[in-house]
């Protein structure tokens, strides 16, 4: 795959990208790594996702409706992983999710079916300490949450771009340079901006900053039009950052 | 960090945790200045009409005494009013002068568009599509009072999604907003600020049973929606441990009754959801009880014995409204009408019931259905 286009990956810049689980993302999910992207977020759909902006949060009312609670969701994560057997795949979803699963049932059974870290937009970081995850911060953290979080994140930390729900944006928001400047100034962790970022043009600005991007509610549009489409703009947008 | 047991928390996302911290600190040192509780004091007693009266309703009950804490007479028409003002004085203390909040019945957005045009906030009220249909007049009140009432058409288009949505702002706007939150649900701190500011309704009742009969109720009932009129008058009763403390849930809403521990809006507690941990659907003629959530601290109450949780059908709510109407001369809310329900059949002689509020809100829906 990385054969067919030799300058992939030049500029060293991760690019993330959300499906939410359905039948459909396992093989949604390999269109987008054909398209260049390193990392699949597999959302897991919640009735009440507080984080999410209209395209995602519709997206998980149809996941549910078609049925994707959990073991679903590890079943679309196993079929994902035979597909991708060397992308990281991290599971993203909230905290009622694990509550009723059962927090280290959840990490041991997604870990066998393939799940190489968690995303819990929810749990604040003292919450659950032994659930090893990658922590999001966000504009409103103070310093020391900051500290906190990438202390014990696993890999890289999400800055969450805006103060603000999931959902693509027309620009970066001009509050992004200083705090990733902040974020940096404590740690070295590789830092992954996501939220808004619906384009290659943001792609690449972020990019410019960050260690890493993650399109979510684009890909998710984009995702609904077919695995053709998805590959194609995936591509452009590995393209845009490695430039 | 669990405030009740095991129930509570901050299940939120982190933009908002620096937040909730700010509003923790806030109302500590609110509580312990003096000038704060002179403050609300002196809008409670001149701007709400507190303190409501205790009324004996002798021909709804022959044969009990079941007095009623007539929260129905307060400025805008009910409990919330006592809340909205309380989180609008820490709202200026903490300088956000933008104020969202979701509501139901439509009481909470009355009360909250109230305070926000006497303190001159900015004021955004969610609302699902279903309630405002059911909640006409209460949505024309908020209008008039200034306030923008921004309807929210998907999923259950009721309490639930209002509240969602309410939380999505607030997470949108965090720098300028504070979320006046309408029960005693959410994240911490508010599910225990929301308690503080209703327990006025239990320590009044107290005082004024005490007054009355010369002794203490048998049994203090209030309905439980998010529950927080429910735990404003229970927190006047709860030392006194041979009262007992009745809940009331709508039926079709029984959080307590039929629920399961599960995280909804911030927290932990017991709610209505599946196995896998996703929200299960309300139902309720009341729109302030159609949620399928409580507060925590109900949820704690609950499994250590010292509240106990009863539920009241649609059509008995709907037979107590009309009761309370032609024997008292009184048109209850909907909500308070299922408290009325249990309290009639409760085997308890003195009993103190929590009318919440009044019921004009609700004439279209009741007239429907008669
Ligand atoms: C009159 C009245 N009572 C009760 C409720 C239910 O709320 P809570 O359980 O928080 O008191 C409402 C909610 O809208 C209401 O308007």
């Amino acid at each position: 795959m990385s054969t067919s286009n030799p300058a992939r990956g030049v500029s060293g810049k991760k690019l993330v990208i959300y499906l939410v689980a359905e039948p459909e993302t396992p093989d949604l999910a390999q269109a987008a790594v054909e398209g260049g992207a390193d990392v699949i977020e597999l959302g897991f759909p919640f009735s009440d996702p507080l984080a999410e902006g209209p395209v995602i949060r519709r997206a998980s009312e149809r996941a549910l409706a078609r049925g994707m609670r959990t073991h679903a969701c590890l079943d679309v994560l196993e079929r994902t992983r035979e597909l991708l057997p060397e992308t990281p795949i991290v599971p993203m979803t909230y905290a009622a999710i694990l509550e009723a699963y059962g927090y280290e049932r959840f990490v041991t059974d997604a870990r066998k079916r393939g799940a190489t870290s968690f995303i819990l937009v929810d749990l604040p970081v003292e919450e659950q300490p032994a659930l090893r995850r990658i922590q999001l911060v966000a504009p409103t953290s103070t310093e020391e949450r900051i500290r906190a979080a990438a202390e014990v994140t696993d890999g890289w930390l999400y800055l969450v771009s805006v103060t603000g729900t999931t959902g693509a944006r027309t620009e970066l928001s001009p509050t992004l340079p200083p705090f990733v400047q902040r974020v940096r100034a404590v740690t070295d962790v590789p830092v992954y901006v996501g939220f808004g970022i619906s384009t290659h043009e943001l792609a690449r600005a972020a990019g410019g900053l960050a260690d890493g991007v993650i399109v979510g509610s684009r890909a998710v549009e984009v995702a609904e039009t077919g695995r053709d489409a998805l590959r194609d703009f995936v591509a452009s947008l590995r393209t845009a950052l490695d430039s | 960090m669990s405030d009740f047991g095991d129930y509570g928390g901050r299940y939120v996302p982190e933009t908002l945790i620096p937040a909730l911290d700010e509003l923790e600190r806030g109302w500590r040192e609110a509580l312990a200045d003096d000038s704060f509780r002179a403050e609300l004091h002196h809008l409670l007693t001149t701007y709400a009409g507190r303190p409501t009266p205790l009324t004996l309703a002798e021909r709804f009950a022959p044969g009990k005494r079941i007095y009623l804490k007539r929260e129905d007479l307060l400025h805008t028409g009910a409990h919330k009013l006592n809340n909205a003002l309380g989180q609008a004085v820490l709202a200026q203390r903490l300088g956000k002068r933008r104020i969202v909040a979701e509501t139901g019945a439509g009481q909470h957005g009355v009360a909250t568009a109230t305070v926000c045009a006497r303190f001159g906030f900015e004021c955004v009220v969610y609302m699902g599509e279903e309630d405002m249909r059911r909640q006409r007049p209460n949505v024309e009140r908020m209008r008039l009072l200034g306030a923008e009432v921004r309807g929210v058409d998907f999923g259950t288009r009721t309490l639930k999604e209002a509240t969602s949505e309410a939380i999505r702002d607030w997470i949108t706007n965090v720098e300028t907003t504070h979320y006046l939150i309408g029960s005693c649900v959410g994240p911490a701190p508010y599910p225990e600020l929301v308690a503080e500011l209703q327990s006025v309704i239990g320590h009044e009742a107290r005082e004024q049973m005490l007054a009355a009969e010369q002794r203490l109720p048998e049994a203090v009932v209030a309905c439980v929606g998010g529950g927080s009129n429910a735990i404003g008058i229970f927190h006047g009763f709860v030392a006194d441990e041979d009262v007992r403390l009745v809940g009331v849930e709508a039926a079709g809403a029984a959080s307590l009754g039929s629920g399961r521990p599960a995280v909804l809006h911030g927290a932990r507690s017991s709610v209505l959801a599946d196995e896998d941990g996703q929200i299960a659907d309300a139902h309720s003629i009341s729109a302030g009880l159609d949620y399928p959530g409580v507060g925590p601290e109900h949820a704690f109450l609950r499994d250590t014995g010292r509240a106990e949780y009863r539920v009241a059908t649609d059509e008995e709510a709907l037979a107590a409204f009309q009761e309370l109407a032609r024997t008292e001369g009184i048109l209850p809310a909907l909500e308070p009408a299922h408290a009325l329900a249990r309290a009639r059949d409760l085997d308890a002689e003195l009993i103190l019931v929590g009318l919440s509020g009044r019921g004009d809100k609700d004439l279209a829906e009741v007239l429907e259905r008669l």
